[in-house]
């Protein structure tokens, strides 16, 4: 791991300011995710903002919503009584990933700014845009069954490995940030992440030194939820491919450089289609290689299942 | 840096680089080694700790992040004389075999056990709005951030299940 120096931020605007001004800085949330790349040298910050302890760990309600703090980690909003019973759909998906023990540690905030867990990200002996843009990708012609069929480009074809992001963006959540001029901003979860294009390495639309202070929940929708997730093991690895849906809002996991809302198939489901009908119509343009092509007939399936895993539950 | 961390009880200060995480705070430093490395990448598990009651891999956590914080090891749950019940469940159900992964296993448990009894529920609770029933599939589910090399799973089930029988 490269030296960097460390402080436990008290204040909010503070840690902002300094986010800002001091070079190499960066957050420091539960860590699991930094720490895991900065001993491999992927990430090399010189300076970290500890801002785990920042009083942003509650879970509020809020205008018939829920108001959850960047800092509440994910064991703490799955386990929340009300999160449980109103957006069932958001447990499944936190419990659904990692293990018990990273998730008493993972936050909120930390977990919608992960980074990709491309096996060519973290192989520093090959080329990747990411670490180093313009290097080249090595997943293009890599050996790697985790790649995307969405949103891709010839930069970059890695995913975005969140399962709590997909379900939130399902549910039409908000995001509500801090800049370092001190404003608060707050727009849906569904613009927080980016496609590739060329510039993989800019992974957000957040500004330098931004912090995520909350994830904003509207009401519940009317409808059933459901998350669903194929991976290779049981438990404890990232989704080939995942489902949220919450109502007449789906959200698709595992397939694309950010949680993607399947608009396509949403409405071609209101239209009166079926769920195969309406995954293959939103995976027409999916864009597959030989590797990644089961991706489609999974994803399908796997939506066929839970349509009809909440029409059971509703009848 | 200046870090102080109550482990097992005893108020401990240690001047820190902060790159050093909390598992080799523990084991360089203050000589712990009950607590093992595995991958360093919280992949295995074998790391876990207990933090404020709360398991955690304690390979992916900076000491320095934890001042003024409470830390339980598998030195601290029992001694050799008065060992912890789930300590004495693992040795009864033979549930290790090179015993590397066992410190991890055995804090995991404990922390899991508080889990289930706080409501948290898991990717096995068919229906997260109502509690879990600790049953075979919840146990291997909420364990599986816990590896074992050896494969002594079933045998790790059944003292927990043991741990969590005696205590309901
Ligand atoms: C073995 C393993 C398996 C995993 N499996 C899964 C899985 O199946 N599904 C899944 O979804 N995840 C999985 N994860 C990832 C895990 O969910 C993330 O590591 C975790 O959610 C990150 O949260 P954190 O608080 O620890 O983030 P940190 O590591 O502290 O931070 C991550 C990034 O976000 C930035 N950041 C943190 N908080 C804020 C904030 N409030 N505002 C602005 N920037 C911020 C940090 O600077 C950093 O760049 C796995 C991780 C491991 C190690
Ligand atoms: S897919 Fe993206 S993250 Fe993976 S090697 Fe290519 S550029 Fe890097
Ligand atoms: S050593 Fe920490 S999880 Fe493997
Ligand atoms: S007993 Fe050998 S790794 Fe578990």
């Amino acid at each position: 791991m490269r030296p960097f120096t460390y402080e436990r931020a008290t204040d909010l605007g503070q840690a902002v300011r300094e986010a800002s001004q001091t070079p190499g800085a960066r957050f420091l949330a539960g860590g699991t995710n930094l720490l895991d790349l900065m001993k491999l040298e992927i990430e090399r910050p010189q300076h970290l903002i500890d801002v785990s302890r920042l009083p942003l760990a509650g879970v509020e309600d809020a205008d018939g919503g829920l108001r959850i703090g960047a800092m509440a980690t994910n064991s703490q909003v799955a386990g929340d009584r009300r999160v449980r019973e109103h957006y069932p759909v958001l447990t499944q998906a936190i419990v659904s990933g990692a293990s018990g023990q990273l998730r008493n540690k993972a936050t909120t905030g930390g977990n919608l700014l992960q980074r990709t867990r491309c096996p060519y990200f973290y192989d520093t002996t090959k080329p990747c845009n990411k670490r180093t843009p313009g290097a080249g990708c090595a997943a293009l012609e890599g050996v790697s069954r985790e790649t995307a069929i969405l949103g891709a480009s010839t930069a970059c074809i890695a995913v975005h490995p969140s399962d709590m992001a997909v379900a939130l963006v399902a549910l039409g959540a908000d995001v509500e940030t801090q800049t370092p001029a001190g404003d608060t901003r707050r727009f849906p979860l569904m613009e927080l992440h980016r496609l590739p294009g060329e510039t993989p390495h800019i992974e957000t639309h957040l500004i330098p030194g931004e912090l995520i202070t909350a994830v904003v929940l509207p009401p519940p929708p009317p409808g059933g939820q459901i998350y669903r997730k194929a991976r290779d093991r049981a438990s404890y690895a990232t989704a080939h491919a995942s489902i949220a849906i919450a109502g007449g809002q789906v959200a698709l996991g595992g397939l694309a450089h950010k949680p993607w809302r399947a608009v396509t198939a949403e409405a071609a489901l209101a239209a009166g289609a079926s769920p195969t009908e309406a995954m293959t119509a939103e995976l027409a343009d999916a864009s597959v290689g030989e590797l990644n092509a089961f991706k489609v007939p999974l994803t399908t399936r796997l939506f066929a299942a839970a349509v009809q895993e909440i029409s059971g539950e509703a009848a | 840096m200046l870090t102080t961390i109550t482990v097992n009880g005893e108020a401990r200060s240690l001047d820190l680089d902060p790159r050093t995480t909390l598992l080799d705070a523990l084991r360089e430093h203050l000589l712990l080694t009950g607590t093992k490395k595995g991958c360093d990448h919280g992949q295995c598990g074998a790391c876990t700790v207990l933090v404020n009651g709360v398991r955690i891999n304690a390979c992916l956590s900076l000491a320095v992040a934890h001042d003024g914080d409470e830390v339980t090891t598998i030195e601290g749950l029992g001694t050799p004389e008065h060992l912890h019940p789930m300590q004495q469940a693992f040795l009864t159900h033979d549930a290790y075999q090179c015993g590397y992964c066992t410190p991890g296993q055995i804090c995991s448990a404990v922390g899991m056990l508080r889990e289930v009894e706080a409501g948290l529920p898991s990717h096995a609770t068919r229906d997260v709005r109502a509690d879990a029933v600790l049953d075979g599939e919840e146990i291997r589910e909420r364990m599986s951030g816990n590896i074992c090399r050896c494969s002594a799973y079933p045998q790790i089930v059944a003292a927990i299940a043991a741990v969590a029988e005696a205590e309901s």
